[in-house]
């Protein structure tokens, strides 16, 4: 049986083949896969998802592609946890922390690239390419070097050395840009035209961007079932946001989870907030920006998918906030010193907003709330480096140590002891 | 007064294959219903049911998006030059597409 029934205009609702395609051929409106639901009610159940390996393949009925075959790296249903510290630092009851900066290489694209590959073979594919911010990058040149693709990342040449050196590893070609994202994107738009490859998030877009539904799937898989009150989803493309909505309702549709009305908010950094101030301004047009801001994983000026995360924000009665690269930066050390988690700009501008909407009553105390942790920290050192603890350096002698100590005393930062 | 249109190569099948057509009008909709006139089809493709322009279509005026002018009703002069540009399509001259959403990481 086929899985995908066709792609659907988002916008006029015309049908097409499921090929590589991501554009309707009618008004210009994005694609969206169709899925035959009441086949898939018929197979999937709570019991069959948990009996299966604990990756996103467990969704595999959810899922864009129509083989068993996947090209997995055992990404997806990372740790969640119910917050140690930062829930009662922030005056949350009940605050769960969701680590995607634990995927195969180390952020949530992984969720969208398996997908991806998957269904660029599917469709007779040998080359893969895409426009990135830096993790799209080592994720599509990782998963393109365990599926034999010949590969190209395209990224802005002024990227963090961690994202770049993440990417290289793999061993893709990659072309360096002199320009913003939105200026790399526009370039692959215009390759993907020419050049006739998988580029997985133009014309693959309508299969990759629904991974992103797994991250919904498993926060109510991982909640027992149900959904949280509210979810802070740090905002780029705008595609996370709007697909983690979609995962929710997705399982209630599928009878896997009752009704649910869970808020989704919308985190960007004050520096590049095209949709938050689209929230904000309770406006349908998404006003492109040119980015100025430390967040560079999310510093996209002109959101493809702007629209219907500001959509999606409103509907779900969520909120849009911003952080400042400061708060960030913040945001980035509270997430740390309470959860132990290094996570990279995205993930700091999530606590930071996080944060804010607690404080302007936005997110209530008793809400089941769920930060979602997009990055990590490695690959963004730049950002942190100098907002860190830096190492006392002395020679290897107890002597030096004691003064040390004396030192640390004096100012406050050691205890005094008897020695 | 007519007006240079550029029409996007997935709407030159209804222009005769001309990248570049003439329609007069005081305003982008008088504009567009102008074109309709000469190029029966075309406007169901850039504008919805209501008459307001699609959400993936952009429509530049003089290099500048008309939704943050008057959108339809914005006045166009005799010399002015518009560019329809499908939003997320690719395959136009960087020049012309600032108005281009991104597909996004």
């Amino acid at each position: 049986m086929k899985k995908i029934k066709a792609l659907k205009c988002k916008e006029c609702g015309q049908e097409t083949l499921p090929v590589a395609k991501h554009v309707c051929e009618f008004c210009f409106g994005p694609l969206e896969v169709v899925y035959d639901y009441d086949a898939i009610r018929r197979e999937l159940s709570r019991e069959k998802i948990q009996s299966r390996p604990q990756n996103l393949w467990r969704y595999w009925e959810l899922l864009p592609v129509e083989s068993r075959d996947v090209i997995s790296m055992n990404e997806g249903f990372t740790p969640f946890w119910k917050s140690r510290n930062l829930g009662k630092l922030l005056g949350l009851k009940t605050l769960y922390i969701k680590n995607d900066a634990v995927n195969p290489t180390l952020s949530f694209k992984d969720r969208v690239v398996t997908v991806a590959l998957t269904r660029s073979r599917e469709l007779g594919f040998d080359v893969v390419a895409c426009a990135s911010t830096g993790n799209l990058a080592g994720s599509v040149a990782a998963y393109g070097a365990v599926g034999g693709f010949k590969t190209f990342v395209f990224i802005p040449a002024d990227l963090e050395m961690g994202k770049i050196v993440g990417a290289g590893v793999f061993d893709p070609i990659i072309v360096g840009i002199r320009g913003t994202y939105d200026e790399v994107n526009r370039l692959c738009a215009e390759v993907a035209d020419v050049f006739k490859w998988a580029f997985v998030n133009v014309n693959i877009r309508p299969y990759y961007a629904e991974g992103s539904k797994t991250l919904g799937f498993e926060v109510a898989e991982q909640l027992g079932w149900r959904a949280p009150d509210h979810v802070v989803v740090p905002v780029a493309s705008g595609s996370l946001l709007t697909k983690i909505y979609k995962g929710l309702w997705e399982f209630k549709h599928l009878g896997l989870i009752p009704e649910f009305h869970t808020r989704l908010s919308a985190a960007q950094a004050k520096g590049c907030a095209p949709v938050v101030t689209a929230i904000k301004e309770k406006s349908e047009i998404i006003k492109p920006v040119v980015p100025k801001t430390i967040a560079k994983s999310i510093a996209i000026g002109n959101p493809a998918d702007g629209y219907y995360a500001s959509q999606t924000v409103l509907k779900t009665g969520g909120a849009g906030e911003w952080a400042e690269d400061a708060e960030i930066v913040e945001g980035i050390r509270l997430l740390a010193k309470h959860e132990g988690v290094f996570t990279e700009t995205a993930g700091g501008t999530t606590i930071a907003v996080l944060k804010k909407l607690v404080e302007s009553g936005n997110i209530k105390p008793d809400e089941v709330v769920v930060a979602t942790i997009t990055g990590n920290g490695f690959k963004t050192q730049e950002s942190v480096q100098d907002h860190i603890s830096k190492p006392h350096v002395i020679p290897a002698k107890l002597k030096d140590f004691r003064e040390l100590y004396d030192e640390l005393v004096r100012s406050r930062k050691a205890e005094p002891v008897r020695a | 007064m007519a007006t240079k249109i550029r029409i996007p190569a997935p709407l030159r099948k209804l222009t005769k294959d001309q990248a570049v057509v003439e329609a007069g009008g005081t305003t982008i909709a008088e504009v567009l219903a102008d074109l309709e006139k000469k190029y029966p089809g075309i406007r169901e493709r850039i504008c919805d049911e209501t008459g307001q322009i699609r959400r993936f279509i952009n429509i530049f005026l003089n290099g500048e998006d008309i939704r943050f002018k008057d959108g339809p009703k914005t006045q166009v002069s005799g010399d002015a030059e518009i560019s329809i540009i499908p939003a997320i399509a690719g395959g136009l001259p960087a020049r012309r597409v600032e108005g281009r959403p991104s597909p996004g990481k």
